[in-house]
């Protein structure tokens, strides 16, 4: 295989009889920032959650020279690949704190707590309410908690499911300063946006899916200047 | 533990509290009464034991009472003339809890994508099988002697000595079911530390995990898979093991002990107690199992005394007011009578 660090060969994934992504191929180089734009239901997020073993599919997956297409999802953080779920996931009832700590239930290395303070370096707000219940956090704060988690698992491989959805626009913006500073220290993102606008803004590259299938694939810039895309995803 | 700065000054008064128990109500109220605390003892370690799947791991199971009646007809099959077998007590428990933790496992595995509404219903089907199960292995082969139960189970033994009979030291006579009390009561202790342990433990932390959220535990590296059969195993050995008491103490079973309504029952006690908060749920035993039978013994004086004449059938009254007192504290505390700390600031109080 080629040396890419995420490899998708023709990703299937069925609901029942209902093909939801039919036959994706991507790839994503060690370091980059890479969005997947499209519509509501193009089967956005059904990808990312394939990619990160949550739903059966058919297709291969190779991550760092490794198929990872039969592991089971639990697998893959301690191989560095972590998912960031839509709609944040955060574990309500616990605080800020367990949550943090959970992102580290795999490792049994000694540099957690020196991980734990470079996210707090990351994310001020977290630590000022480390015994907060994550429940009572806002969207964007909650969201925060989620990407600060997901780092607690050294990810090499950051995949983001709408990172935006449901947040005030000022509160996005906070959200992807995060997201650019997390890619600044070399963590390689993918990012599910519906918010073309700002995915292609922060990203070198860009996917474009529509009814299960990738249609352009190119640069951000390309795809911004793109009529196809300006069309349907710009509003201009 | 959240304890006060005198740990030791609360830990000693229980323990008092829980040695003179059974002599204090027993000389006041009688051995009647005794009884009763038995019976929350063993209620109390069922509710510890479906607190691990409901409280912790968020699983609703409505079929919880059927590993109690594993582990009773475990108990009375290996320890009655049923089949000529007598195997001692301390053997069978064990084993009781090893065979329930089995079925714990056989339940939970077909059932891992379920959750809530879903798994309650295949959870209530399963509970419900065992029952017709015991209900009916009576042929072609008599293993469960079907409706008639199975009687003659032999009493549960401690050193040679059958708790059944009474005891006399130093000129004061111990009852039989004050030293099943006792008996109870350290095993239910056992239970509350093996509960305290496995919450505070990383397996415990998985379980609170795939409560809250089990598509960011599984992101987090939990093999979900293993950790929720291990909860449906964890709780069903618990309730394994207070089925043979039961099966020892009562020295007969039948499966009309295990209907639906002791699932109900004993998800009551761990609802109203206060979920995933091993206080509560000891307390939520404690209260359902005493408050009950204080009705069906007060009801009917207290009515003669008020009105002259009984009004309302004791054991109608009883789960009327049963009935109102849940939706009262459903609607005024949500959480349960005494909550996890952390819960009730969550809502609110």
């Amino acid at each position: 295989m080629a040396a890419s660090l995420l490899d998708v060969l023709n990703l299937e994934v069925h609901y029942g009889g209902i093909a939801a992504v039919k036959g994706v191929s991507l790839a994503i180089e060690p370091g980059e920032m890479v969005c997947l734009i499209g519509a509501n239901g193009a089967g956005k997020t059904t990808t990312l959650k394939a990619l990160a073993r949550m739903l059966p599919a058919q297709g291969e997956i190779h991550y760092r020279g490794e198929r990872i297409d039969a592991l089971p999802s639990h697998a893959l953080i301690g191989r560095g690949l972590a998912l960031v779920p839509e709609g944040r996931g955060v574990f309500s009832r616990l605080t800020i704190a367990e949550n943090l700590a959970m992102g580290a239930y795999h490792r049994r290395d000694g540099e957690i707590a020196a991980d734990l303070d470079r996210i707090h370096g990351l994310l001020p707000r977290l630590r000022e309410r480390t015994s907060q219940l994550a429940g009572t956090l806002s969207g964007g704060e909650q969201q925060m908690l989620a990407i600060g988690r997901a780092l607690m698992g050294r990810p090499k491989l950051l995949l983001l499911d709408e990172p935006s959805m449901g947040l005030a626009p000022l509160m996005v913006q906070k959200v992807f300063e995060v997201i650019r500073a997390v890619a600044a220290q070399g963590v390689t993102i993918l990012l599910v946006e519906q918010n073309a606008r700002l995915a292609l803004e922060v990203c070198q590259r860009g996917y474009v899916m529509e009814s299960g299938r990738i249609t352009l694939a190119d640069s951000s810039k390309a795809l911004a200047a793109d009529a196809r895309v300006r069309a349907a995803y710009l509003g201009a | 533990m959240s304890q006060p700065r005198k740990p030791w000054l609360g830990v000693t008064l229980v323990g008092i509290a829980l040695l003179l128990a059974p002599l204090v109500v027993g000389a006041s109220l009688g051995n009647a009464w005794v009884r009763v605390l038995d019976f929350a003892a063993l209620y109390i370690m069922l509710a510890l034991g479906l607190n691990i799947v409901v409280g912790f791991a968020g699983l609703l199971d409505l079929g919880y009472i059927a590993f109690y009646a594993v582990g009773a007809y475990l108990y009375a099959l290996l320890a009655s003339p049923h089949f000529g077998v007598h195997w001692p007590a301390w053997a069978i428990l064990p084993l009781g809890a090893a065979v329930a933790g089995l079925f714990g496992v056989l339940l939970g595995a077909p059932t891992l994508r379920l959750r809530g509404d879903y798994l309650a219903i295949v959870t209530l089907g399963f509970g419900e099988i065992i029952r017709i199960f015991l209900n009916n292995l009576n042929s072609p082969v008599n293993i469960t002697n079907g409706p008639k139960g199975i009687a003659g189970i032999d009493a549960i033994s401690v050193f040679g000595h059958r708790l059944s009979k009474s005891i006399d030291i130093g000129g004061f006579t111990v009852s039989g079911v004050m030293l099943y009390y006792y008996l109870f009561v350290v095993l239910a202790l056992g239970i509350v530390f093996v509960g305290i342990r496995l919450q505070d433990s990383r397996i415990g932390r998985a379980w609170v995990a795939i409560r809250e959220d089990e598509v960011a535990a599984k992101a987090c590296g939990i093999n979900t898979r293993n950790v929720k059969l291990l909860a449906f195993a964890m709780g069903a050995s618990f309730g394994g093991v207070a089925g043979g008491l039961f099966a020892g103490f009562q020295e007969f079973v039948s499966p009309e002990s295990f209907g639906l309504m002791e699932s109900i029952m004993v998800l009551c006690m761990v609802v109203l107690g206060g979920m995933g908060h091993i206080p509560g749920v000891i307390f939520g035993g404690l209260l359902l199992t005493v408050l009950p039978e204080a009705f069906r013994h007060g009801a009917g004086p207290a009515q003669q005394a008020l009105f002259g004449k009984v009004l309302l059938d004791p054991e109608a009254l009883r789960m009327l007011l049963f009935g109102l007192a849940l939706i009262a504290v459903m609607l005024y505390r949500p959480a349960g009578l005494w909550p996890e700390p952390r819960h009730r600031r969550e809502m609110g109080k």
